[in-house]
Formats: structure tokens, C-alpha cells, sequence
């Protein structure tokens, strides 16, 4: 593929995990937050995809071909299961309202523009300039953990993060050693695999998902 | 190769305990399996002490004298928890609140925990330590929550949530540390392995590195339990069997706080030492202050001890922090002490739990004269946790002090000073009410020799080691030559 090709996909890709990254902040409903999320699995994939094929690494080829198939189609999974068995598929009263983290999620963006800038520093090509997407996408998804009482809402804040950190890794790196992605992926699977296993045993525990529910434990 | 026997040894018996039928006897061949993992310690130890480290696959397994130091912590506090935990179990079973599946599971899930954090604590390549980091997480979230109560549910999504981002951010800080030293220069291996980013760490490039040592610092700090991250901490601590809270209480958080001083040394050399100085002063400083506030109004002696947990962590963050040799010798000296000691006291208290009945400081009176070996325990245990000499805490935390006020962080150790006093005082006066006070003239109740022997041995070494600094002044030498400034 030439060069303009590879950056404007490349471009679209990353941009895409930071708009989806938005997008679970502005809908409410969970189904419609979990779509956004494989959305942004897939687009995650893609991106390491596009710098596999760009730089003829087979090994990041491989690594782009197992990203998508977990966290574009099983995670987003696994997270559908937790909402179908859920009678209240919705956010109901967010901490902080929809317009308010809109506002905070783009500040966030300017923020990781700024904690970026060495990094962009060092690296001056296509993949480097869009290493502050990652950072957005990490902070958002911070942010998102904090203010969302569901429990689900609080597993997708988790894939933020994670996937902002996976998309830095990509663009700035090209992947970290394959052994350590791997532990990674498999890291990431589990611990949602385990928040699904708990969130369904405080759900028959205490018959609802919302963590506002867990309040047994304080000073 | 014993590097590696140690790690396979708790593989092994978590193996068996996965096959088998749970049975006493299980439990104490998993116990026996600790055993094996302290010997391998200190053979490595004797070994790594005069010459260089072992290494093995290549590095990806790598032993020098601080991951044999960290080996023998592992091993005698998992000695104490998994030789507890037989007992626990037996309990739990006869009071039929766990099926003999479970109890199975709970004995491959402790073999599994320590062999993750043998892992990090042997693991040449930084990377693989996160993966062994973020393993210890997965499985004890399990462990937390095994009793399945509401509280313990509770504590153990606290805990998963929080140190998964905190881990995640730590991750991020191992990418970016990777990113520097891949653009080093053309004459330096750029990979994660750790002796090759100390040989490259004066030519990492600062602005990145600054970057990823505030993620690491603050990504592992969530799992050390250093302020802000360290809300899962009490809930965790409290709510976890007792022989888990020992283990993560006593070992887990420096395991993690392991990893902050290889990553230290190595930001030592890219960025020199005022950078992560003051980042750890800043987060024990906190740590210290909220251990502090949050300590006096405490009615439960399980959360009393978590709080505990914190405050040493932050004095520790704090002797880090000076990084001179004489500092990193105290800071390890404080990292056994507190797991021996720690441990001892959750055992105990898991004990007191069982037989009273309750968590509550307030509804357990007159302990020392009811029962009196756990109150003498726990009595013992909380003087050597206070910091009081004999005990190898008392060296630990003056050394620390002293070398502190060398390197011009005065100031933050009469801080510390103070945070210590108030804790001191608020403990004194919780264990006042749980211990003292005239029994009504109930009978007194007998602890089998089975319980104590093990918990009045490792207080016992500790006193050795704070009187003596025998066997260990060698090897806390040559550990502290591995990362100190």
C-alpha cells in the first residue's frame, strides 16, 4: 500500500477507537454501548492491521488477527450475555449527565495531547502523531470508570483503558514482544471473564447489577 | 535450575490439590511445597550472594541477590499462610460452609498466587514480571471472594476493578519504557530484559521515561496500596480467608513494590534520582496520612491491620525514596519484617475471627485473659508491628530514618514520625480494647500448640534477625548493591 494510503487508513482507525471511545460516554443504553465497544475492538484490530502490512511484520499480522477476534467479537460477547441477563438495560442516573462528560471527555482529549507530547516527540512519523488517540481513549475510559454506577458500564470503562493502551503500544512500538501481548491479551480476557463470574454472583446475591448495591464495605 | 524448582514446586502441589480429593494430607504437602520454595531461596541466596546472578532460558529467568531475598520472603510467609490454611479450611468444612470442591480450589489458587509471585519476583524480563503481577491479581480475586458472602463479593470487585486499571497503567509504563530503549542507538539490544535497560538507561530519552515511571509508580503503586489507588486495600484485606489476607498483606504488596525498584533503578540512570524521589515521597507522605486519619476511627481489628499494611507501604515508598544503600537494606530488612509480623497478626486474627465470632474490636473484650495464647500473639505481634526493638522492625524503620535524613529528606521522616505516632497511639488503643479488660468469669479457652508453634517462630525470628541481623547482614548487602543509588 503507499505511503498516503497507509496514513489516512491508519488515521481513520485510531481516530475511530477515540470516537467510539466518545460514543460509549454519550449513550446511555447498554446494548447500544456495547456495539461501541466491538466497534472499537474491530477498529483496534484494523489499525494494527494496517502497521503489520505496512512493515511486513508477520508476527504483528498474527498479533492484529487475535485482537480482533477477542476483543471485536468475544469480549463484546461475553459483555452482551451480562446485559441480556439484565432487566434494566440502561444507565439510569449517571453521576456526572451525558452533556457534562461530552465537555470532560474532550477535555480529557487536550489533556493527553499534553501528557503525549514526549512521545510524539521522539517518534516524528504517521504512527507517533496519533499515539495521543491512545492516551485519550485511556483517560476517557478512566473517567468513565469513575462517574458510570452499572456494573457493565464499569467493565467497559476497564476495555477503555485497555484498549488505549493497546493502541499506543501498536502506533508507538509496533506491538511489544509477542510473549508479553500475549500474557496481555490473555490477562485482559480473564479479568473480564472474572468481573463477568462476580458480577453474576452479586447479582444473585443482592439482585441487581448497579454498584451503588456495594455498600457494605466503608470507614 | 533451582529458580526453576521453586517455581514448579507450587505448581506441582497445586496440581495434586486439583486432582485430588481434598484431604488434611494435601494441605500438608502443599504446606511441605512452601518448605521446598524457602530452601530454594536461601540456596540461591548462598549462591547469588558472592557472585553474580543465575540466570536461566536465556534470561528470561534471572536470580540475582534481591530476587533471592524476595524468594525467601515468599516462602516463610507462605510457609505461615499454607500451614494456617489447612486449618482454615478444616474449619470451614465442619462448620459446612465449603464443600470439599471448593476447598480444593482454594488450595490451587494459593499454590497458583505463589507461584505467580515467585515468577515476578525470578523474571529477568520486565515484561514477563507484569504478567506475573497481573496473574497474582486474576487468581486472588477468587481467593477474596471465597467465602461468597456479600462483603466478600463486594471486596473482591473493588479489588479486580481497581488494581485491573491500576495494572493496565503500569503496563502502559512498560510499553513506554520499551519505546525508549528501542530508540536508543543502533549499539544496544533493544528489549525488555531488565539488565539491558540498566546497561541502556543513560541513554533512554528523559521526557518519555518521565512519562512511564509516573504510570509505573502510580500503575503499581494501585497493587502496592499507596494512595490514591488504595481503596480496594481494606476491603480486600479485611474480607479475604485469613491465610490470603497474610499472603497479600505480607507478601503481595512487595511483590509489587519489588517491581517499582527495578523500574526505579533504572529511571535512576535515565532521569538521575530526583525525579522518582519525589514521586515517592509525594505518594508515601500520602499514603501515610490517610493509613493515619483513617486508623483512628477503625472498629475492626481485620481493617485495622489492612490500614497497618498501608502505612508501612508508605514508609517503605519513603525509604525507597532515599535510595542510598543503607536505605534499600532497611527498606528489605522492612519488607520481611512487616510479611513475617503482618502475616502473623492476620493469622492470628483469622483465629480470633473463628473462635469469637466477630470482626468487631468492640465485641471481643478481655482476650488476653480468655484466650490467652492468641491475645499473647497478637499482643507480641502488634509490639513488633509498632516498631518496639527487639524486633527486626524497630532497625528497619530507624535505618530508614537515618538514611532519610542524610540524603536532605529530613523533613519527610519527622513527617512520617508524626503519622507513626498517631497510628501508634490509635493502635494502642485499639488493642487496649481488644486484648485487656477482667474476663466475667467465663473459662479459659486452650489454642492447640498446632495453631501457635509456627506463629510464636516466626515472631521469634524476627526478634533474631532485629537483635542479631544474623544470618541475613550479607545478603541484604548485596541486595541493596542491585538497585541503590
Amino acid at each position: 500500500m503507499n505511503g498516503s494510503a497507509y496514513a489516512s487508513l491508519l488515521e481513520l482507525t485510531s481516530g475511530l477507537v477515540l470516537v467510539c471511545a466518545v460514543v460509549t460516554m454519550w449513550r446511555r443504553s447498554l446494548p447500544a454501548v456495547v456495539k461501541a465497544l466491538s466497534l472499537q475492538g474491530v477498529a483496534l484490530g484494523a489499525a494494527a492491521l494496517i502497521l503489520g502490512v505496512h512493515q511486513h511484520d508477520v508476527v504483528l499480522i498474527a498479533v492484529a488477527c487475535l485482537v480482533l477476534a477477542a476483543k471485536g467479537l468475544l469480549i463484546p460477547t461475553l459483555l452482551g450475555r451480562i446485559v441480556a441477563g439484565d432487566p434494566s438495560s440502561r444507565e439510569a442516573t449517571p453521576v456526572v449527565n451525558v452533556p457534562a462528560s461530552l465537555v470532560i471527555s474532550a477535555a480529557l482529549t487536550f489533556l493527553a495531547y499534553g501528557a503525549a507530547e514526549p512521545v510524539v516527540r521522539l517518534i516524528p512519523t504517521t504512527a507517533g502523531r496519533l499515539v495521543p488517540l491512545g492516551f485519550a481513549t485511556l483517560l476517557i475510559g478512566f473517567f468513565s470508570m469513575v462517574v458510570r454506577r452499572k456494573a457493565v458500564s464499569q467493565i467497559v470503562g476497564l476495555l477503555l483503558v485497555d484498549n488505549g493502551i493497546a493502541l499506543v503500544a501498536f502506533l508507538a512500538t509496533a506491538g511489544v514482544p509477542l510473549l508479553i501481548e500475549l500474557g496481555a491479551s490473555l490477562d485482559v480476557l480473564l479479568a473480564v471473564g472474572v468481573l463477568r463470574v462476580l458480577a453474576s454472583r452479586i447479582g444473585s446475591k443482592f439482585g441487581a447489577f448497579d454498584l451503588d448495591q456495594l455498600r457494605e464495605l466503608h470507614d | 535450575m533451582l529458580a526453576l524448582a521453586a517455581l514448579v514446586a507450587p505448581l506441582a502441589a497445586g496440581m495434586l490439590a486439583a486432582v485430588v480429593p481434598w484431604r488434611r494430607w494435601v494441605g500438608w504437602v502443599c504446606t511441605a511445597t512452601l518448605g521446598v520454595v524457602l530452601a530454594c531461596g536461601i540456596d540461591l541466596a548462598v549462591q547469588v550472594v558472592h557472585h553474580s546472578a543465575v540466570t536461566a532460558f536465556g534470561g528470561v529467568l534471572r536470580v540475582d541477590a534481591l530476587s533471592a531475598f524476595m524468594v525467601i520472603v515468599i516462602g516463610a510467609v507462605g510457609f505461615l499462610a499454607a500451614w494456617q490454611s489447612v486449618r482454615y479450611l478444616d474449619a470451614e468444612i465442619s462448620d459446612g460452609r465449603c464443600g470439599r470442591r471448593q476447598a480444593s480450589l482454594y488450595g490451587v489458587l494459593v499454590q497458583g498466587f505463589i507461584a505467580a509471585m515467585l515468577l515476578a519476583v525470578v523474571a529477568g524480563n520486565v515484561g514477563v514480571m507484569w504478567v506475573a503481577v497481573e496473574a497474582t491479581t486474576i487468581i486472588t480475586t477468587f481467593l477474596v471472594g471465597h467465602r461468597r458472602t456479600r462483603g466478600s463479593l463486594e471486596a473482591s470487585w473493588k479489588y479486580i476493578a481497581i488494581c485491573s486499571v491500576g495494572i493496565a497503567l503500569a503496563f502502559l509504563g512498560t510499553v513506554l519504557v520499551y519505546l525508549a530503549a528501542l530508540h536508543v542507538g543502533h549499539h544496544l539490544p533493544a528489549n525488555l530484559d531488565w539488565t539491558s535497560l540498566m546497561a541502556a538507561s543513560h541513554h533512554l530519552d528523559p521526557g518519555v521515561m518521565r512519562l512511564a515511571m509516573a504510570l509505573l509508580v502510580l500503575g503499581y503503586g494501585t497493587k502496592v496500596g499507596l494512595a490514591p489507588m488504595h481503596s480496594w486495600l481494606p476491603d480486600a484485606h479485611s474480607q479475604a480467608p485469613a491465610p490470603v489476607s497474610a499472603l497479600m498483606s505480607g507478601v503481595l504488596l512487595t511483590v509489587a513494590f519489588y517491581a517499582l525498584l527495578r523500574f526505579k533503578a533504572v529511571a535512576d540512570g535515565a532521569l538521575g534520582i530526583g525525579f522518582t524521589r519525589d514521586l515517592l515521597v509525594v505518594i508515601g507522605l500520602l499514603s501515610l496520612a490517610v493509613a493515619a486519619s483513617l486508623m483512628l476511627s477503625q472498629h475492626d481489628y481485620k481493617r485495622m491491620l489492612a490500614y497497618s499494611s498501608m502505612e508501612h507501604m508508605g514508609l517503605i515508598a519513603l525509604g525507597a525514596a532515599a535510595g542510598t544503600r543503607l536505605a534499600i537494606a532497611a527498606v528489605l530488612l522492612h519488607i520481611l519484617g512487616h510479611g513475617l509480623v503482618k502475616g502473623v497478626l492476620f493469622l492470628t486474627s483469622g483465629e480470633v475471627l473463628r473462635t469469637e465470632g466477630t470482626s468487631e474490636i468492640a465485641q471481643v473484650k478481655s482476650l488476653l485473659v480468655r484466650r490467652p495464647a492468641l491475645g499473647g500473639l497478637f499482643a507480641v505481634g502488634l509490639v513488633a508491628l509498632l516498631g518496639l526493638p527487639p524486633f527486626s522492625l524497630f532497625v528497619s524503620e530507624l535505618n530508614m530514618v537515618r538514611a532519610e535524613t542524610t540524603v536532605g529528606l529530613g523533613w519527610a521522616a519527622a513527617l512520617s514520625l508524626l503519622c507513626m505516632a498517631v497510628i501508634f497511639a490509635a493502635m494502642m488503643s485499639h488493642g487496649r480494647r481488644l486484648l485487656l479488660g477482667a474476663s466475667d468469669g467465663e473459662r479459659v479457652h486452650r489454642t492447640p500448640a498446632m495453631v501457635t508453634a509456627p506463629l510464636v517462630s516466626a515472631l521469634a525470628a524476627c526478634a533474631v534477625i532485629g537483635v542479631l541481623a544474623w544470618p541475613l547482614a550479607s545478603l541484604l548487602r548485596a541486595a541493596a548493591q542491585v538497585v541503590a543509588i
